[in-house]
Parts: structure tokens; sequence; C-alpha cells
């Protein structure tokens, strides 16, 4: 039952694969076998978005998706968000604005607004915090963050024309 | 968590074999939103997770005006309101479907999930009532087919007998002059749980001038999601003023048989109530009347 199955999945653009039990989570086998651990256990039952990846293009909990089922599936986390040099405007912008302090909620933060971004690059402040709302901070507060991310897509639609 | 056997399932007739055989200890996964969760608190023991998104057809998700709306049982909120027809059409679906977790939530919770985790407090299953959606189950005998207010029988529990599994939603295409709404009482607008919902719909003669017929549903207000035929008949032949729908409120608020619990007490929650119906009747018409 608890024999390990092999999983061949593209993460960050390069093709892998892994050995995994059924029961471990995307989350479990990122850190633990990939040794990705940029991706953070927060509260590991769906609220705090600590965990959060992009799975095919869609937003998601890694730890609410068993590592078995991205058998044949794209995920980037937060190591595929920066180009190969440098930052990515929203790392950038979260660095300017001082959008963090003790850090482990911020890669979760930056692959949302990643996923944000890249369906809607003019998010309006509204936007920006519904989206944001599966995310928990609890020592920067939130208003930086979404300046930071306001102000990264107004970086990236400068960049883009 | 607790180890456990993996089946990717490749149609709907092994999954059933499967249910059949391991009966409780099988376990259908879609989403994943609750179930893991469930079973990494040790809340559920299963011994079986028969994985069914490799499936084609509950994956569909299909609209056409005349034959309605189709959703299969994996079917992610978020397919649904990416859909540009589908939300013109049933925004009171989408009014739940928008409302359940947050957007990584909706990433992969469906509302099949939904309906089989079988919640009082489900946001989707009050407007899936209202919307008169269909339950098609499969099982080893056939098909059945059930409607979505009888699907629920009691907190976590189901019509769902052993070796059957929910295939999808069917909901009928809207007729003209209707319209429907969700909403909801939470203390946070995002990422939290009904402390009551409330789903109307209703349906207008060409006019606009009067209600031909109504449904009304609440949510976590009773053991599972409390259909109230009565508050929709009360409106049938009436005008839709504030005094019809003040009437159909206080129906909803008497059927309504709340706890107190640690999101809302009983007084609270039956406030809500009628408050809520009166609401949703509200935006229900608004809708029902800008869509002539």
């Amino acid at each position: 039952m608890s024999q390990k199955q092999i999983v061949q999945a593209t993460i960050n653009g390069e093709p892998v694969e892994f050995l995994c039990e059924s029961r471990q989570s995307l989350l479990e086998v990122l850190r633990d076998v990939l040794r990705l651990t940029g991706t953070k256990e927060g509260c590991n039952n769906g609220n705090c978005g600590a965990c959060n990846v992009i799975l095919d293009g869609v937003l998601v909990n890694s730890c609410l998706v068993l590592a078995v089922e991205v058998q044949g599936h794209t995920v980037t986390t937060i190591e595929g968000i920066a180009p190969p040099k440098g930052l990515h405007p929203l790392q950038q912008k979260f660095l300017e604005h001082a959008a963090l302090q003790c850090g482990i909620c911020t890669p979760g933060f930056i692959v949302s607004a990643k996923a944000l971004l890249d369906q809607n690059p003019h998010p309006s402040e509204h936007e920006v915090r519904h989206w944001l709302a599966g995310n928990l901070c609890r020592c920067t507060g939130y208003d930086k963050i979404v300046r930071a991310v306001l102000d990264a897509a107004d970086v990236m639609s400068v960049e883009a024309r | 968590m607790q180890a456990f056997e993996y089946i990717p399932s490749a149609t709907i007739e092994e999954a059933v074999t499967i249910l059949a055989k391991e009966g409780d200890q099988a376990r259908i996964l879609s989403g994943g939103t609750d179930l893991l969760v469930q079973m990494r608190e040790g809340r559920r023991r299963v011994s079986t997770v028969v994985d069914i998104k490799h499936i084609p057809e509950v994956n569909q998700l299909s609209y056409d005006p005349r034959k309605g709306l189709d959703i299969g049982a994996a079917v992610p909120c978020y397919r649904l309101y990416g859909d540009p027809a589908i939300c013109a059409v049933y925004p009171g679906l989408i009014d739940a479907a928008a409302l359940i977790g947050g957007v990584q939530i909706q990433g992969r919770a469906t509302l099949g999930g939904n309906l089989c985790n079988a919640s009082p407090a489900a946001d989707s299953i009050p407007a899936l009532i209202v919307l008169r959606a269909i339950c098609v189950i499969a099982g080893s005998a056939g098909r059945r087919e059930v409607p979505v207010e009888d699907f629920c029988t009691a907190p976590g529990r189901t019509v769902l007998q052993r070796g059957e599994l929910l295939v999808s939603l069917h909901l009928p295409p809207p007729l003209p002059n209707s319209g429907a709404a969700y909403l909801r009482f939470t203390p946070r607008n995002e990422m939290d749980i009904a402390v009551v919902g409330a789903g109307a719909s209703v349906i207008l003669d060409d006019g606009g001038k009067t209600i031909l017929s109504a449904r009304i549903a609440l949510g976590a207000v009773a053991p599972r999601p409390l259909f109230v035929p009565a508050a929709g008949q009360a409106l049938a032949g009436r005008q839709p003023s504030p005094e019809a729908i003040e009437e159909a409120a206080r129906i909803a608020q008497t059927a309504a048989t709340p706890i107190t619990d640690m999101r809302g007490s009983a007084a609270q929650r039956t406030h809500l109530s009628a408050v809520l119906t009166r609401r949703a009747l509200a935006k229900a018409i608004e809708r029902a009347q800008t869509r002539r």
C-alpha cells in the first residue's frame, strides 16, 4: 500500500521524474523529495496560501494536491518565477515596498500575484485584495503587499510595450 | 497522512466497480479540498482513493440554450466563472461558485464535491436547489437521477449507495423572465464558511409585474441544505412587492431550525434567514427584470 510510485511532471519548465507514496502531498514532495524548499508549509489545510503553486496555469494550494495527481502535468513554484538572471518584477517590488518581514508567506504571495497578473495584467486594488484573500500574512500587513503587486503590474505593462 | 491506495480510474464503470467492492473504505477524489483535509486530520479513514479526473465525462462542462447546463462532477469552480456564456445565463450559480474558499480553492474544488461532502453550510447547494439541478448518479445497475434538494440526507451523508458515484449535475435552461441569486453572511468576505446562506429564484410574467413561481433554499440552518417550497409558493401570482417578499422571508425563517456553534448562534441564524431570503429574492427579481 505504501509502495512508491513513479511520477513524471514538468516542474519549472524541466521534465522531472520522482518517486513518492500516494499519501504524500505535492507540497511534501516539492520540499522533501525535490528539495524545492521555496514553497512553504503554513497551515497544511488550504487556508493560508503559503504553499501556493501554479498547476497547468491554475493557482492551487500544493498541500491540497496529491503528488501522484501531477502525473503528466505542469507545475510552477516560486523557484520558477525569476528569470535566469535577476529578479521578477514582483520580487523586485516586494523588496522596494518592504512587503515582507519574516518572509514565510512571501513565496506564496508572489506565486499568487504571478497567477493574477498572468490572467489580469492590470488589476484594480480591489481585484488584488480579493485575489490575495487566500494568502495570510501575520506580520507585514497587507497594504505594502498590495502596493507592491500594483507597482509590479505597472512596471510589467511598461516593459511589455 | 494515513497510507492508502491511489487509483486513477479511467472509466465510470471501473470507478463504480471499485466503490462497490470497497464500500465505505473507498472515497472519490476530484478537487480534494475537503477530502485531503479530512484524511490528514484523521476525520475520515480511507483505504482506497479513486481519482475520477481522468474520466472524460466527469470533466465535461457544456451549455446549450435548449438543453441547459451539464456540469461534470470533477469540473472545478473556476471553469464555471471562466465561461462567459454560463456567467450570463446562470449568475445565481456563479454567485456561489465564486464564493467557495478563495481563488486557489476554486482552482481545484468542484460543485460535485461540494454536494457529496454534504455540509449543511455548502455554498453551492442552495443555489443548485433554486436552479432545479438534477444529480446524475451512476451505479452498477445503471444510472438514476435525483433532484438536488433530495441529495443530502444529514451532515456528511447523501443518498449515494454503496457502489454509486455522482457523474454530473444537470440544470434546465433558464426560462424567459427568470432570475436567481445566492448570498451568504460571513465575517470575512472571502475564505470563510457561511453563517447562513440563501438562494432564491423567480420566474416573472412577460411584463415583469407578477411572480409566476419562486424557489427559496437556505444553508447552515438545518442538518442539510434546506429547500423551503412554501416560501416560494407564497409568492406565486403575487406582485414582486416588499410585502410579498417579506411574507416569503418569514416563511423561510420559520422553516429554519439552526443550531448554535462557533460560527453563530441559533438566534443570529434565525434572524439572518429572513434578512438573506429578502435580499436574495430582491436580487433574483432584479435579475429577472433586467434579463427579459
